[in-house]
C-alpha cells in the first residue's frame, strides 16, 4: 500500500521535472517563464510535504509573487528573434557539453554518495502546534545571527550596486517637485493687472485688451 | 463537532437498511475530501453572493452620492439587477482575438479569480469558524494576494493589444510596489500580535477593554497604509490606472467579453471583500465586540447581539467596503507618477519607521496591547 504522501510526492516531482524540461525547450520565452513558475509551485508542494511550510510559502511569495513577475515584465517587452538566438548553437555546443557533464557528475557525487545515505531514515513528525516559522526565526537570530547578517549586508550591497549601475542623471530630464506644487499660493501664479479703461481704443486694440483681461 | 453530527445522521440513515458498516468501509476514505469540499462551498457561495450584491451596493451608493437613484428597474429597488447583469454576461458571445495566444487568453481570467478565492481558506469568520487554521496564515495571505497579478499580466500579454498590454504593465508595477508597503504594515501587526496565525491575531486584540484593545489604535498609521495599499492592490479608484478608461480604453481586459470579462470583475470584487475582511481581522478586531467583555449583558438575545460573533466581523467588513466606495465617489484618479511617488516615497518609508517605533515601544512599559 502506497501512502497518499508518496503519491503526492511523485505527482509534484513529475510535475516539476516536466516543467523544468519545458523551461528550456519551450520556444516562446513567455511560455518558458510561465513553466518556471509552475516548477516553483511544484517544488513548493514538495517542501510542504517535508513540513517546511515557511520555506514553501516564502518560495512562492518571493520567487513567484515578485521575481517572476519582473522576469515576465522584461521578457514580454523583448522582441526576441528565435533564428538569431539559434545562430551560435553549434559554436557553443562543446562548451555546453562540458558544463552538462560537470553538472551530472556533481549531482551523482552529491546524491549517490555516502554523505546522503542516511536521509532514508524516518524523521520524527512534529506535533500539530509546532511552528516552523517560529523555530526558523529563533535559529536565524541566535545560532546563525552572523551568517544571517552577512547575507543581509550582501543583499544590501547588491541593491545599492544595482541602483548605482543603472542610475543616470539626465540634464534634459524634466521633473516635478510635489512639495513645491503643494505649497504654491495663488499670488505665485496669478497677477491681477489693472487696465486703465479711460484710454480711447480702436476696434482692433479693443480685442487685444480683452484677451489680456481674460 | 458539526462534522460528527452529520456523520451520525448518515449513520442513522444507512442503519435503517443495515448498510452503514459496508458503506463506511467502502467509501469512508473519501469522506475528508467530501467534507472539505462542503466547507469550501459554504465559504465560496456567500462570497459569490456578496460579490454580486457588492456591485449593486456600489452602484446605489455612488448613485446617492452623486444625487441619482442608481439601478431601480429590475425588482424592488433594483434588487435583482446583479442577477440580470450576470445573465446578460453569460449570454454574451465570447470573442477571442485572432492574433491572441488562445490558451493563455482563456487561462488569464481563471488565474485572476483563483487566488482571490484561495486566500479565503485561512480567513477566520468567528471563533472556530475557519477552513484551515494555519500557523503561517499571514504569509499565506500575502502570497495569495501577490499571485493575482499573474491573471492581469497574462491577460494583457496574450490579448496582443497595445491598450491591454499597457494596462497590464501599469498594473504589474503598481501591485509590486504597493505589496512592499502592505507587507511592512503587516510586519507591525505581526510584532504586536507575536503570531502569524489569524485566529491568534484576533484573540490578541481581546484585552478586556473592548474597542480600545484593537490594533488600529497603536498601529493607526499602518491601518491607513494597509487600507491605501489594499485599494491600490485591488486596482480600485483612485488607483485604477490599470483600467484607465480615458487613456487606455479598458486596460488589461480591453479584449475580453462575456464570461471572460465577468471573471475579472468577480476577481476584483472578491479581492475587495478579502481586503475588507483582512483589514477587519488585522486592525479592527475581527469578530470581537467593541464593548468590553464585562459590559455585555447575559440576557440571551441582547447578549448574543452585543457579544463577540460573526455579525461584528460582517459589520466591520461592510464598513471597510463602504470606505472603498466612498473613496471612489470622492477622489479623482491619480496620475501614474503620483501613484509611484506615494507608494515608494511616502508609504514605504512611513512603514519602515513605524516598524522601528512599534518594536521600541513594545520594550517599554507604555505598551498596553
Amino acid at each position: 500500500m502506497i501512502g497518499i504522501e508518496t503519491v503526492v510526492f511523485f505527482l509534484f516531482a513529475a510535475l516539476s521535472v516536466f516543467a523544468a524540461v519545458r523551461v528550456i525547450t519551450a520556444r516562446n520565452p513567455v511560455h518558458a517563464a510561465l513553466f518556471l513558475v509552475l516548477a516553483f509551485f511544484s517544488m513548493a508542494g514538495i517542501w510542504l510535504l517535508l513540513e517546511a511550510e515557511f520555506l514553501a510559502i516564502t518560495l512562492v511569495l518571493v520567487y513567484v509573487g515578485a521575481v517572476m513577475v519582473l522576469f515576465l515584465f522584461v521578457v514580454m517587452m523583448l522582441d526576441i528573434d528565435l533564428v538569431q538566438l539559434r545562430e551560435g548553437f553549434w559554436r557553443w555546443f562543446p562548451f555546453g557539453v562540458v558544463l552538462a557533464v560537470a553538472m551530472v557528475g556533481e549531482m551523482v557525487w552529491v546524491l549517490g554518495g555516502r554523505q546522503t545515505a542516511e536521509t532514508g531514515a524516518n524523521i520524527a513528525k512534529h506535533a500539530a502546534d509546532y511552528s516552523n516559522t517560529k523555530e526558523l526565526g529563533r535559529l536565524i537570530y541566535t545560532d546563525y545571527a552572523y551568517p544571517f547578517e552577512l547575507a543581509a549586508v550582501l543583499l544590501l550591497i547588491a541593491i545599492v550596486a544595482a541602483i548605482a549601475l543603472t542610475l543616470r542623471h539626465r540634464r534634459t530630464a524634466k521633473k516635478q517637485d510635489p512639495s513645491k506644487q503643494v505649497l504654491v499660493k495663488s499670488a505665485d501664479r496669478l497677477r491681477i493687472v489693472s487696465v486703465t479703461s479711460s484710454k480711447k481704443v480702436s476696434a482692433t486694440d479693443g480685442a487685444k485688451t480683452d484677451q489680456v483681461k481674460s | 463537532m458539526i462534522e460528527a453530527q452529520i456523520l451520525q445522521l448518515f449513520q442513522w440513515f444507512w442503519n435503517l437498511f443495515g448498510l452503514w458498516d459496508w458503506v463506511w468501509g467502502t467509501f469512508g476514505f473519501v469522506w475528508p475530501v467530501v467534507w472539505t469540499l462542503v466547507k469550501i462551498v459554504i465559504i465560496v457561495a456567500p462570497i459569490m453572493l456578496g460579490v454580486a450584491y457588492l456591485t449593486y451596493v456600489e452602484r446605489k451608493v455612488l448613485g446617492y452620492m452623486q444625487d441619482r437613484l442608481g439601478p431601480n428597474r429590475v425588482g424592488y429597488y433594483g434588487l435583482l439587477q446583479p442577477i440580470a447583469d450576470g445573465l446578460k454576461l453569460l449570454m454574451k458571445e465570447i470573442i477571442i482575438p485572432t492574433g491572441s495566444n488562445k490558451f493563455l487568453f482563456m487561462l488569464a481570467p481563471v488565474l485572476c479569480i483563483a487566488p482571490a478565492l484561495a486566500a479565503w481558506a485561512v480567513v477566520p469568520f468567528a471563533q472556530g469558524l475557519v477552513l484551515a487554521n494555519v500557523n503561517a496564515g499571514m504569509l499565506y495571505i500575502l502570497t495569495m494576494t501577490s499571485l493575482g497579478i499573474y491573471g492581469i499580466i497574462i491577460a494583457g500579454w496574450s490579448s496582443n493589444s497595445k491598450y491591454a498590454f499597457l494596462g497590464a504593465i501599469r498594473s504589474a508595477a503598481q501591485i509590486v510596489s504597493y505589496e512592499l508597503a502592505m507587507g511592512f504594515a503587516l510586519v507591525t501587526v505581526l510584532l504586536a500580535a507575536q503570531s502569524m496565525n489569524l485566529v491568534d491575531i484576533v484573540q490578541g486584540q481581546q484585552k478586556g477593554f473592548g474597542l480600545l484593545g484593537w490594533y488600529f489604535i497603536p498601529l493607526f498609521p499602518m491601518f491607513v497604509v494597509y487600507f491605501i495599499a489594499g485599494v491600490a492592490e485591488t486596482n480600485r479608484a483612485p488607483f485604477d490606472l490599470a483600467e484607465d478608461e480615458s487613456v487606455i480604453v479598458a486596460g488589461f481586459h480591453t479584449e475580453y467579453s462575456g464570461m471572460g470579462f465577468a471573471l475579472f470583475f468577480l476577481g476584483e470584487y472578491a479581492n475587495m471583500i478579502l481586503i475588507a475582511a483582512l483589514t477587519s481581522i488585522f486592525f479592527l478586531g475581527g469578530w470581537l465586540s467593541p464593548l468590553p467583555q464585562a459590559w455585555v449583558p447575559t440576557a440571551p438575545g441582547v447578549g448574543l447581539l452585543l457579544g463577540n460573533g460573526i455579525h461584528w466581523m460582517l459589520a466591520k467588513m461592510s464598513f471597510v467596503l463602504f470606505l472603498f466606495l466612498w473613496l471612489r465617489a470622492t477622489f479623482p484618479r491619480y496620475r501614474y507618477d503620483q501613484l509611484m511617488r506615494l507608494g515608494w516615497k511616502v508609504l514605504i518609508p512611513l512603514t519602515l519607521v513605524w516598524v522601528v517605533v512599534v518594536a521600541a515601544w513594545m520594550q517599554t512599559p507604555f505598551w498596553m496591547w
